[in-house]
């Protein structure tokens, strides 16, 4: 099955291209914008790490080695487009739009970062693993239904294809032809989990055969080849074609979460080793350095930018006004039901019951 | 005044037709379907087949399949597309073949449906209704035949609704479409082709959250909605033989129930009766007790009694109304309170 759906690769891990027909589609444009958003979220990432680990946010989900799938993915969609990310998923949201603030306000247990955009369609992410695809499959459906270009692209990891909504999602999907891209993102392991006992088929993209939609396997760390799969996975589903499944395969670098310790269940070596060869920052960087597009003054004005936007978001989340236990009432409804304004009430004492 | 009763104005101003429940179900949908573009059906065989109880007869040819649309069958495929549907701006109802099987649905249910509205703050809410036929007594097959409300009444941001008739059928139908929130719309399928009511052919609307009274008396409140009613009709419409009289209230919403009818009658009577078919423990009429309780503890004049099935799994047909609530358990519910 892997000589069935080989794995797309773009840029090899020597930073070259693998075939010179894909010179035209590196532009000096498209290098800066992805080495951009991918140190963005890296730095970003790095930075919530280290938040965590102060008591200044809480539990935190990273996704440091996976930039490139995230990146590549996110630039490939349309400003009305949907997108339906998992917790693994906001270097994702954050490159489509999301707001840095909130993101951090989400993690640090707030309600107000729940909503990733008020101008991008994001959808909330989603913690029950799967869940989202079939509600990527409806808001795509829907778009059809308006007879709109719009696509929703939906955001899982190798874990999630063991449960039910992967095959409901994708098959309803599958069935009316409903323009989404059902974007997996196989990092290896669900929490400790290897992805040999987590299936008995050797790839993800090979699922799609039972659907009779096309299955892609991409080198998840070369963001050349993310963009151009997801990209035509999306124009395929805006010519009404249907759905695609792609797989890109990646590699957590970091534990599950901030409360996980990887070193129970892998070789954190291996990991390094990983890191060294596959890096999708380093790859990026070595085709910089080969096709002459590095630019130190450039980098270094990013690395300033990023820094200064990543402080600044941190300063509004920390200064961020007070939480407010009116909002758990206030929102189940539209117009609270009696039971909750009395329970409302009573904790609050206001008003009086 | 509680009392939630508009028939006669409707009979004065529009055109009438004698349905039965599910006639009034479908003519509820279709008159929705009309007045909205956003609207639209999902489930398992409700196009080419009209529903396995016809509820959704004769919408496909009228409305095409964009419109109603048969779904594989997946239920929490389709109730997750609706999801996806309801924040991009349609107003999906969902139908359920039977309130058993939505068991598959239930992990999006309890983790989108009813909370996307709360941990969005508002920015994105779920205009749906997810239909289902529930109960026993129509000899199905097993699993066919759960009544499991409470499973639903407990999970915070969904409304529970479950008329007895078709007058109340359409109308709570149409307000249930038209809330911005989802609400799960229970269906008694025992009653489906039982007694006929007028209905009217416009749209017409009936508050959530509002019980009625089918009946007043001085004596003793019976409580039950649904598939209980006629069972509770029955054995109140037999107790006038013995110079006993009844309130009987229709609760028609679960969740929220109404609190001021369920305290107003209870409060003037002293006694209560609660009927339901579901399960005893953790039922809608626990809390129906305890919203007695809580706002007329000092006017009662015996202890509460609950008239339910019983904490086992719905059993096999040969046996289901064994399981199910009578009207001569009612009665002697009633009895019971009285002689307290």
């Amino acid at each position: 099955m892997k000589e069935k759906y080989p794995l797309f690769v773009v840029v090899d891990r020597t930073g070259k291209l693998v075939s010179e027909s894909y010179q035209s589609e590196i532009t000096e444009e498209k290098v800066q914008n992805f080495y951009y958003h991918m140190v963005r979220i890296r730095t970003f990432d790095r930075k919530s790490r280290a938040l965590q680990r102060q008591g200044r946010i809480g539990t935190y989900v990273p996704f440091e080695g996976q930039e490139a799938a995230q990146v590549g993915s996110a630039l490939a969609l349309e400003t009305e487009d949907w997108m339906f990310p998992t917790y693994r998923d906001h270097g994702a949201t954050l490159t489509f739009g999301a707001d840095m603030d909130r993101l951090l306000l989400y993690w640090n247990g707030r309600l107000e970062g729940c909503v990733p955009s008020y101008t991008k369609n994001i959808f909330p992410i989603a913690i029950p693993i799967a869940t989202q695809l079939p509600n990527a499959t409806g808001a795509a459906m829907a778009e059809a239904y308006k007879g709109t270009k719009n696509v929703s692209i939906a955001y899982f990891g190798d874990g999630a294809t063991s449960e039910g909504d992967f095959h409901e999602g994708i098959n309803i999907a599958s069935v009316f032809k409903a323009p989404v891209v059902f974007f997996n993102q196989n990092n290896g392991y669900a929490i400790s989990v290897p992805i040999e006992k987590q299936m008995n088929s050797k790839t993800i993209a090979q699922k799609a055969q039972g659907y009779g939609i096309p299955g892609i396997r991409v080198d998840g760390m070369d963001v050349f080849a993310v963009h151009l799969a997801v990209k035509e996975a999306c124009d395929r589903a805006r010519r009404g074609e249907g759905p695609t499944l792609i797989e890109a395969v990646t590699w957590r670098f970091g534990p599950h979460t901030t409360a996980d310790d990887p070193t129970k269940y892998r070789d954190q070596e291996k990991t390094e080793q990983m890191r060294e060869a596959r890096d999708p920052i380093t790859r990026l960087e070595r085709l910089m350095k080969k096709y002459g597009f590095w630019n130190e003054t450039w980098i270094k004005q990013i690395e300033t930018e990023i820094e200064n936007e990543l402080n600044e978001a941190i300063e509004r989340m920390e200064t961020f006004q007070q939480p407010d236990p009116a909002h758990m009432f206030d929102y189940v409804f539209e117009q609270p039901t009696w039971t909750i304004q009395e329970q409302k009430e009573a904790l609050l004492g206001r008003g009086g019951a | 005044m509680v009392m939630i009763d508009n028939r006669q104005q409707y009979r004065k101003q529009t055109e009438q037709k004698s349905f039965t429940l599910i006639q009034a179900i479908t003519n509820g949908l279709e008159t929705m379907l009309e007045a909205d573009d956003n609207v639209l059906l999902l489930g398992e065989d409700i196009g080419v087949n009209g529903g396995v109880f016809r509820a959704t007869d004769g919408l496909l040819e009228k409305f095409g399949e964009k419109r109603v649309v048969d779904t594989p069958l997946s239920e929490a495929g389709f109730v997750g597309t609706a999801v996806g549907m309801a924040v991009n701006g349609l107003k999906p109802v969902v139908e359920i073949q039977f309130l058993g099987f939505i068991y598959p649905a239930f992990e999006q249910i309890a983790t989108h449906v009813t909370r996307t509205r709360a941990r969005t703050m508002g920015h994105f809410n779920l205009p749906m209704v997810i239909r289902a036929p529930y109960g026993a007594g129509v000899r199905s097959p097993e699993i066919h035949s759960d009544s499991i409300e409470a499973f639903f009444t407990h999970m915070p941001g969904i409304k529970v609704v479950c008329p007895s008739n078709a007058y109340d059928a359409k109308g709570l139908l149409i307000t249930s479409i038209e809330d911005p929130d989802p609400v799960l719309f229970l269906e008694p399928m025992r009653l489906y082709r039982g007694e006929r009511n007028d209905v009217p052919l416009d749209k017409y609307t009936i508050e959530l959250g509002k019980g009625r009274y089918v009946e007043r008396g001085d004596d003793v409140t019976v409580l039950a909605w649904g598939a209980m009613m006629p069972i509770v009709e029955k054995a109140v419409a037999e107790m006038k033989a013995k110079q006993l009289t009844c309130d009987v209230i229709d609760l028609r919403t679960l969740y929220p129930l109404d609190k001021e009818i369920i305290a107003e009658s209870v409060q003037k009577t002293g006694r209560a009766v609660v009927v339901h078919e579901a399960q005893a423990t953790g039922g809608v009429g626990s809390e129906v007790s305890s919203i007695i309780n809580d706002t007329s503890f000092l006017y009662l004049k015996a202890p509460i009694e609950r008239v339910t099935g019983f904490d086992v799994p719905v059993p096999l047909f040969s046996i289901e109304n064994d399981y199910l609530p009578t009207s001569e358990r009612v009665k002697r519910a009633i009895e019971k309170v009285v002689s307290f």
